[in-house]
């Protein structure tokens, strides 16, 4: 085995919190804060030091990547996956450590970065091509792949101010598609775009994986980095929090570094309910089909929503019938299920227990839902949380088998079904 | 005619064995910034490409943004040469002191003059206003501002066809130690604004109010340049003199090239030598102070 074609080595980089707050320095300032130091130090007045907190963005980030690998990057907001991007291409310095790469680097933090809206859709592929790296020789020789990728043919010399925000972006795209380095460092660039050319763009970056190319691809879509990556990093607050095989590190990421509190409510000491209250529900939680609580599942998993009772003092509640319902952010209630519906109510329990209700391949897209639950006891109902029992967190997850999972964002419930034609 | 160099076939060379060789030894680390910056030539060679594609953009968008396209860059001297003519050679009674009429003295002044305040202006904001660029892709920075000296020669040369045209109709013709030393005189006034347009735009990024500051720094600095004046006005200032000389390449430049272009006064070789040295350091400090912030820009920026 070769050298690998990137080694990252106790990578570090601070900002000073200062510098962040305000970015914007004035001159102005600047020199009569220089002016007053003077004025102090003469009059030996005691030196003020300026307060300055140093933020360290990412620290000691060690790991290495084989020829060809395709490298998936995750991590909440802030946990240094776009610093850890911008030292990648170059843009910021590192503070320590130290970055080998053996390739020609091309990196794609945004698409259509230098596009101008003055230009032509033909002038702007040679200027964004130019922009990221490309000569003109190659941009010439692959001008018609592009063009078609990007389906514009009939508005090549129309300046792209005119275009449709889609014809704009895929113009964008494509050009990015055609870039042929050997290591590819790619931003969150599926972000954009209408599903079906999400699916068009992840449908490219899978040819350039496969093509043998090393990628680092940072995403907030797990089903994406799923798809696309063997391998991949996890950072939480500027370290590296794992790395290994993209279904373990995935698995990782909505184990711990996801908050458990997400989906939590303070049910035990809750008011808000209807009910006897002869038994109640005092905790949720959602598991993995290993038995782990997770705080959140990835649509076509399977998962177990558990619900802790308690039932009072002195009673024996019989003929109990446990639901549980999700909805939808905006309130529309999409799915339930009682125990009953499947053929099971409960009898003789003990005092305190948990209630789990299986669910075979989540047929939800990535979204938050509120999750409520309800139980009655001889058709009387015993305990009913208003503002419902917590909350379950989908991320975005390989429902139909087919290493996709782009899907239509605004709908919620996912369809299985098979195709053909008669 | 400005119509993208891309269309043209016959510029097509082929880098390919330059490429294969890039590309065998591309092994290469980032780390962090050494205090001393040095200057990547190799690396800014490979950039030609975004070079030459960043001016075509300024070029064509500038053209293709005005109604009046290249009418712009001939009304702009022009309309300035009849109104600074009227205020300070009919009202004020400034002369040119070497007999050269004062329309065309004015104008080859000018036309120095605006070509280095149009590049430092544009050189210092090169950084800002194409933030979206510094921030998502890498690139060596130098190429920003060098952009911007570039894409001015534009001006210059149409600017330059106007005086050929004014030497002609006032029976003027230039000396050949004026052809010969005008690339020097060119060269001279391209590393001067570059120097200080590296300068300012490092400063630029950091300091936001430098861009208010600016107008008010290029205004002044016309008035302590021979462009309205001759040098010779200054023949009892001698101190003001060597200062302007000493400090201000761009003085040196404009009293030589009105010297070897319209032949009215003596060409001063020795002033010439001041100039390119004090631009050769002008445009040392201004790379270096360049290269050593350059690695911050996108943090700042």
């Amino acid at each position: 085995m070769s050298n690998p074609i990137i080694e990252i080595e106790n990578l570090g980089k601070k900002y000073r919190i200062g510098a962040l707050r305000e970015p914007y320095l004035s001159l102005r300032d600047s020199v009569a804060h220089k002016a007053k130091h003077a004025w102090n130090v003469l009059r030996r007045k005691e030196h003020v030091q300026q307060k300055q907190e140093d933020f360290w963005a990412l620290k000691d980030v060690s790991f290495s990547v084989n020829e060809g690998e395709a490298v998936g990057i995750i991590g909440r907001n802030g946990a240094g996956k776009s610093t850890l991007l911008k030292i990648l291409s170059q843009i910021t310095p590192p503070t320590e450590g130290k970055i080998t790469m053996r390739g020609r680097v091309a990196s794609l933090l945004e698409v259509g970065t230098g596009f101008h809206p003055e230009l032509s859709g033909r002038e702007n592929i040679f200027l964004n091509g130019a922009i990221l790296g490309m000569t003109r020789k190659e941009i010439r020789r692959k001008f018609d792949e592009i063009v078609a990728f990007a389906e514009i043919e009939m508005f090549l010399d129309t300046p792209v101010k005119r275009y449709s925000s889609g014809m704009y972006v895929r113009l964008a795209f494509a050009v990015a598609a055609h870039l042929e380095p050997e290591i590819l460092v790619v931003d969150e660039v599926l972000a954009v775009g209408d599903a079906q050319f999400q699916k068009k763009c992840l449908g490219k970056m899978q040819d350039v994986a496969k093509g043998g190319r090393t990628v680092l691809f940072v995403s907030h879509n797990m089903a994406a980095i799923e798809g696309l990556c063997s391998k991949a990093v996890l950072l939480e607050k500027g370290l590296l929090q794992s790395s290994g095989l993209a279904k373990n590190v995935i698995e990782a990421y909505l184990e711990d570094v996801l908050p458990h509190h997400l989906n939590k409510t303070d049910l035990r000491n809750s008011t808000d309910r209807s009910g006897t209250g002869d038994i109640r529900l005092v905790d949720f939680w959602i598991e993995n089909n290993a038995g782990k609580k997770v705080a959140a599942v990835s649509s076509g998993k399977d998962c177990v929503f558990a619900l802790e009772y308690e039932s009072a003092i002195n009673v024996q509640p019989k003929n109990i019938d446990v639901g549980i319902s999700l909805s939808s952010p905006s309130g529309s209630h999409l799915v339930q299920l009682y125990s009953s519906y499947v053929g099971q109510v409960f009898n003789d329990l003990p005092q305190t227990g948990v209630f789990r209700c299986q669910v075979p391949k989540l047929p939800l897209g990535p979204n938050r839902y509120t999750v409520g639950g309800r139980l009655t006891a001889n058709e009387i109902e015993a305990d009913n949380p208003i503002s419902g029992v917590g909350y379950l967190v989908v991320e975005a997850g390989d429902f139909y088998g087919t290493g996709k999972g782009v899907y239509h964002p605004n709908i919620p419930l996912l369809l299985d079904g098979t195709w053909d034609t008669k | 005619m400005l119509n993208g160099w891309h269309c043209d076939d016959n510029q097509e060379y082929d880098n390919t064995a330059l490429y294969w060789i890039v590309n065998l030894k591309t092994e290469f680390t980032i780390s962090p910034p050494g205090r001393l910056a040095r200057i990547n030539w190799p690396e800014l060679w490979r950039y030609r490409d975004l070079f030459l594609v960043l001016a075509w953009r300024d070029i064509s968008v500038r053209y293709k943004q005005t109604v009046l396209g290249v009418l712009w860059a001939i009304l702009q001297p022009i309309t300035t040469m009849i109104i600074f003519t009227f205020i300070f050679n009919r009202m004020a009674g400034i002369q040119s002191g070497d007999g050269t009429p004062y329309p065309i003295f004015l104008y080859t002044g000018q036309l120095i003059w605006l070509y280095f305040s149009g590049t430092v202006t544009k050189a210092s904001q090169s950084l800002v206003v194409n933030a979206s660029l510094v921030q998502k892709i890498y690139f060596p920075r130098l190429i920003l501002p060098a952009t911007s000296a570039t894409t001015g020669l534009i001006d210059f040369f149409i600017a330059l066809i106007i005086l050929a045209g004014m030497m002609i109709w006032y029976g003027f013709s230039p000396g050949w130690i004026g052809l010969l030393t005008f690339p020097i005189l060119l060269l001279t006034s391209i590393m001067c604004a570059m120097g200080i347009g590296l300068f300012l735009a490092s400063i630029n990024v950091k300091y936001r109010d430098v861009r208010h500051a600016l107008p008010f720094f290029i205004s002044t600095l016309m008035y302590i340049t021979p462009v309205i004046y001759p040098v010779s006005m200054l023949d009892n200032y001698p101190w003001a003199k060597i200062a302007m000389t000493w400090l201000n390449p761009i003085s040196g430049v404009i009293t030589n090239a009105r010297a070897g272009l319209l032949g009215k006064s003596e060409f001063d070789w020795q002033v010439m030598w001041i100039s390119l040295l004090v631009s050769i350091v002008y445009l040392i400090i201004g790379l270096r102070h360049f290269r050593s912030t350059e690695r911050y820009f996108a943090d700042i920026a």
